[in-house]
């Protein structure tokens, strides 16, 4: 069972005060901490887990900047057997298209029975990548699932659908399955377990090495091109309401009566 | 009459010596190997070194064992059972002296002759009534009413242990009764009654004028004594009454570094190179927690006062002791047996002793304040969550904080350069962030609650003005602090913990300070008991109080009014660091302030639900927080004002006034903002 687990390295915009760059094209990232896609976190789990009850081998690759060895090292402390480190400057601004055509370039070359990831990024949410890298390497595929079961030469999942509905199903490997958040429960990562594995080495793959067309990476090999990017205005009606607490609270139950909220 | 003695009485023929010696050999012989297969599990254990600073080791044996100085925090079982262990003292010396005259009819021991040995006789025979009597009553409380703190919950067969010990104990006292009091009938000087009550009254039962029968009592009450001797010898290391020999020793080699976490092995140069880190297996614990298990008296004290087994939680501390000795007598039995396929044995960590029961304790240190003979536990606790933290089995509510801690160094997964935020607030002066070489008096160690969470902010910035406006030389270490690391240590992340320890370290050491000051007790503990270099560092109620005693701080008591105060005693200032007084004394020298204390205060002070990570664990058996516990505790007591020095009970206790509907009718505060809205 050869399984390969897509990560992708996301800015932590949680705390953070978000501003966007100068040409309006995206946020500022210069003073973001970055880590791993939330999402990617249950797919590298249930590679391990399925590891574990099935046996073989799971590779990890992203296509990120050379920061993001932490993240691939974690996914070693996670289970995983070896990671691929996928970067070139010609990579930078590309889209899920973009992305796509490098990592369908990368898998094509090794063996693969199971191809995980998450099935949203934390940054910009498209849910593209998992279908496409899917249909470029011919491979059938789902996304959102919530369970996993591999029997013999088949993986039957469960996906979870709108309104609390399951819907369980069948395909064949090799297959790309994007999973949901939830479906496991991804370990911890301690500082020894990460240190146990220092001593594998991360191998950084260029375009060179993959053997891909510059003109298909990053923005030249991107389909989409963003417009612009702006924050929320501040938009009629909202109130961002100051003071102390007991203030703030008084003022917020005198627009609910207003509104009509409350009574 | 001349009554029989029993070392001149043949048993079917053969010399009473012989049989006596036979008797002796094998009881002892079998107790010798009882305790030699007791003792090798200790020696297959993990190291520990427990022979440091002997003096106070022996203080403590002669303070708590054989002063049983934690005994009467029970009251009335505790006087019970200082009765009975001053009357195995003092019996002890009839006992060897019964052996002997199995030997010879006049066996005495030494210096117990003549008139020191009549008073000695004496005392013998009333002490026997007395344990007679103590064994009653403690037998009628068990059967009669089922104190709860004696329940085995989910292992069965227990509690029967107790009645078969308290039965042999009875059974020695009145073959004992049997054998002085035939013979003080036949003696025929019942004016001495008064000497000898025990014999007495056992002779009332018995004819005057029948020797045949009373030297049958006499030969007979010896032999039954003898043997219920040596089976009670030896029933105790088999059963939950090894306490009655490991007690004192256990007490001799108990923990004497307070408030600090054992390394993960001791002796390990690099404990991360350790084929596992962390305790799975019995003999993963080192040999003195190993006796602790073998020491447990099943008294339940301790889980009588955990604040995880009142809540409701899976943590008994007590039954971690009893189902660890249960698998090590299974394990490591008397007599070898073949072992099960160890494919289906259940696992000491994780099956026997459940992941619920090792994340549910809060490090509170209850029931080590609690247990007589000084049994750990939050060691064992965090030695199994090392463990599990290696394989990464952490709660999922723990896994976010510890990882924000590893990123940023604080649990709020907050900027580090937002660490000293707090301090723009702050209008009447400017708090001074301490650059590497620089000097200040004081550092504040602010921690991250302090940095971050708003409602802690408070507490920040009322200890920063109430040391500006006394004028003291203090600074802050802003974006150069870490979290202190208290329970990223106690939840078993040792590598996490001297990461952030050492970062903080390496800034203590560029910068030039008298001492460091803090109010959250969590990190003044960590620094002060964890660190591995030494810091001077006090908690903000030593400086409060200092100021107060030299008179440079007045206060008024117009906050407080007329509003009933007590004192809430946070676990890592009270018990893990014996700070008691100084918010007490503080508190009091507030004008006109009524205080009174709750049931559980000083080293009894119960829990708020844990503090630094454990803000954010969630815990699905509980049935109530501890916080809510802690609040009704005070409203019984008609406080309106709960005064704590440790600002996650401030935010527990916050919340657990909201949830249980008690707004406006009782208010927590933290000292250092009292002091600071007290001051005039
Ligand atoms: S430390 Fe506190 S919570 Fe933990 S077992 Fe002891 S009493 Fe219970
Ligand atoms: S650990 Fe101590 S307090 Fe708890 S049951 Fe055992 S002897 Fe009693």
């Amino acid at each position: 069972m050869n399984i390969i687990v897509c990560m992708k390295w996301t800015p932590d915009t949680s705390e953070a005060d978000l501003t966007v760059s100068a040409a309006a094209k995206d946020i500022k990232k210069d003073d973001l901490d970055f880590d791993m896609n939330d999402w990617d976190r249950f797919a590298i789990e249930e590679a391990a887990q399925i590891k574990e009850k099935v046996g073989g081998k799971v590779t990890v690759v992203s296509l990120a900047p050379e920061e993001s060895e932490d993240m691939l090292r974690e996914c070693l402390a996670r289970g995983a057997d070896e990671a691929f480190q996928i970067w070139s400057d010609q990579m930078e601004g590309g889209d899920g298209y973009a992305t796509a055509s490098v990592l369908s370039q990368f898998i094509k070359g090794r063996p693969h029975d199971l191809i995980l990831t998450g099935t949203l990024a934390e940054d910009d949410g498209a849910g593209q990548l998992g279908g496409m890298l899917a249909a470029m390497l011919d491979i059938p595929s789902a996304t959102l699932v919530s369970r996993i079961e591999i029997k013999g030469q088949k993986a039957s999942f469960v996906r979870e659908l709108e309104g609390g509905l399951y819907e369980s199903m069948e395909m064949d490997l090799p297959c790309l399955i994007a999973v949901a958040t939830g479906l496991n429960e991804p370990r911890f990562v301690s500082i020894r377990a990460v240190r146990k594995v220092t001593s594998i080495e991360i191998p950084n793959v260029g375009i060179d090495e993959i053997g891909i067309d510059a003109g298909k990476v990053g923005q030249s090999g991107a389909r989409v091109e963003i417009e612009q990017v702006s924050l929320p205005p501040e938009g009629e009606g909202a109130e961002i309401i100051k003071g102390k607490p007991e203030e703030a609270a008084a003022r917020l139950a005198e627009i609910l009566k207003e509104k009509g909220a409350i009574g | 009459m001349n009554i029989l003695k029993p070392a001149d009485a043949p048993i079917l023929g053969a010399p009473a010596p012989a049989i006596a010696f036979i008797i002796l050999f094998l009881s002892v012989a079998f107790f010798c190997y009882v305790m030699f297969r007791r003792l090798d599990v200790l020696r297959k254990a993990a190291p520990d070194p427990r022979f440091s600073d002997i003096p106070t080791r022996l203080l403590r044996a002669l303070m708590y064992g054989f002063g049983q100085w934690r005994q009467p925090r029970y009251l009335g079982a505790g006087i019970l059972h200082i009765l009975l262990f001053a009357g195995f003292m003092i019996l002890s010396l009839r006992s060897l002296t019964l052996i002997g005259r199995g030997f010879s009819p006049t066996f005495h021991i030494p210096f117990l002759t003549g008139s020191v040995g009549f008073a000695y006789e004496s005392l013998k025979d009333y002490t026997v009534i007395v344990v007679l009597i103590v064994c009653l009553i403690a037998i009628v409380r068990r059967a009669v009413f089922h104190p709860k703190r004696y329940d085995h919950p989910g292992t069965a067969g227990h509690e029967y242990e107790a009645y078969v010990i308290l039965g042999l104990v009875s059974a020695l006292m009145i073959t004992d009764m049997i054998h002085d009091g035939s013979a003080y009938r036949a003696s025929g000087v019942c004016g001495e009654y008064h000497w000898f009550p025990a014999a007495a009254f056992a002779s009332v039962f018995m004819p005057s004028n029948d020797p045949a029968t009373l030297n049958f009592l006499h030969v007979g009450g010896y032999w039954a004594h003898i043997l219920f001797f040596f089976g009670l010898l030896n029933y105790l290391p088999i059963s939950k009454h090894f306490h009655v020999i490991t007690a004192i020793p256990n007490v001799f080699f108990s923990n004497l570094n307070k408030g600090t976490i054992k390394p993960v092995k001791y002796g390990a140069v690099d404990w991360m190179e350790l084929d596992q880190c962390g305790v799975s297996d019995l003999t993963g614990f080192t040999w003195k927690h190993i006796l602790d298990f073998y020491s447990c008296a099943d008294c339940g004290r301790c889980s009588d006062n955990c604040p995880a087994n009142t809540v409701g939680r899976a943590l008994s501390p007590k039954m971690i002791s009893v189902k660890a000795r249960d698998y090590a007598y299974e394990h490591f039995p008397i007599f070898d047996k073949n072992s099960k396929d160890p494919a289906h044995e259940k696992r000491l960590v994780g099956d026997i002793i459940t992941e619920q029961e090792i994340w549910a304790c809060t490090t509170c240190g209850a029931c080590e304040a609690e247990c007589p003979i000084l049994i750990e536990y939050i060691d064992k606790i965090v030695d199994m969550r090392r463990y599990l933290t290696d394989r990464g089995e952490v709660p999922q509510s723990l896994q976010k904080p510890l990882q924000q801690i590893k990123k940023r160094g604080n649990a709020y997964g907050a900027m580090k350069s937002k660490r000293a935020a707090w301090t723009k607030d702050l209008e009447e002066f400017q708090v001074h962030t301490l650059a590497e070489g620089e000097h200040s008096d004081l550092l504040f160690f602010v921690d991250s609650c302090g940095s971050f969470d708003p409602r802690i902010q408070e507490i920040t910035k009322s200890f920063a003005r109430i040391m500006a406006r006394n004028k003291l030389d203090f600074a802050i270490l802003g974006q150069e602090e870490n979290d202190s690391g208290n329970e990223v240590r106690r939840l078993g992340e040792e590598g996490l913990f001297e990461q952030v320890s050492g970062r903080n370290i390496e800034a203590f050491k560029a910068r030039n300070f008298e001492e460091i000051v803090a109010f959250d007790p969590h990190a003044f503990n960590a620094i002060k008991n964890d660190y591995p270099e030494p810091f001077k560092v006090i908690h903000s109620s030593q400086l409060i109080y200092r100021l107060l005693s030299h008179g440079v701080m007045s206060l008024n008591g117009e906050y407080l009014g007329d509003r009933m105060v007590t004192y809430h005693d946070p676990c890592y200032l009270g018990r893990h660091n014996g700070i008691y007084e100084e918010p007490r004394r503080a508190l009091k020298s507030i004008p006109g302030i009524r205080y009174q204390e709750m049931d559980r205060s000083f080293s009894r002070s119960f829990c708020c639900s844990g503090g630094g990570l454990l803000l954010w664990y969630e815990n699905e058996e509980e049935k109530e927080r501890m916080g809510e516990r802690r609040v009704k505790m005070a409203m019984e007591i008609g406080a309106q004002v709960i005064v704590t020095a440790c600002p996650f009970c401030l935010i527990n206790i916050e919340d657990a006034i909201k949830t249980t509907g008690n707004e406006g009718k009782i208010e927590v505060i933290d000292l250092v903002e009292l002091i600071d809205r007290s001051t005039s």
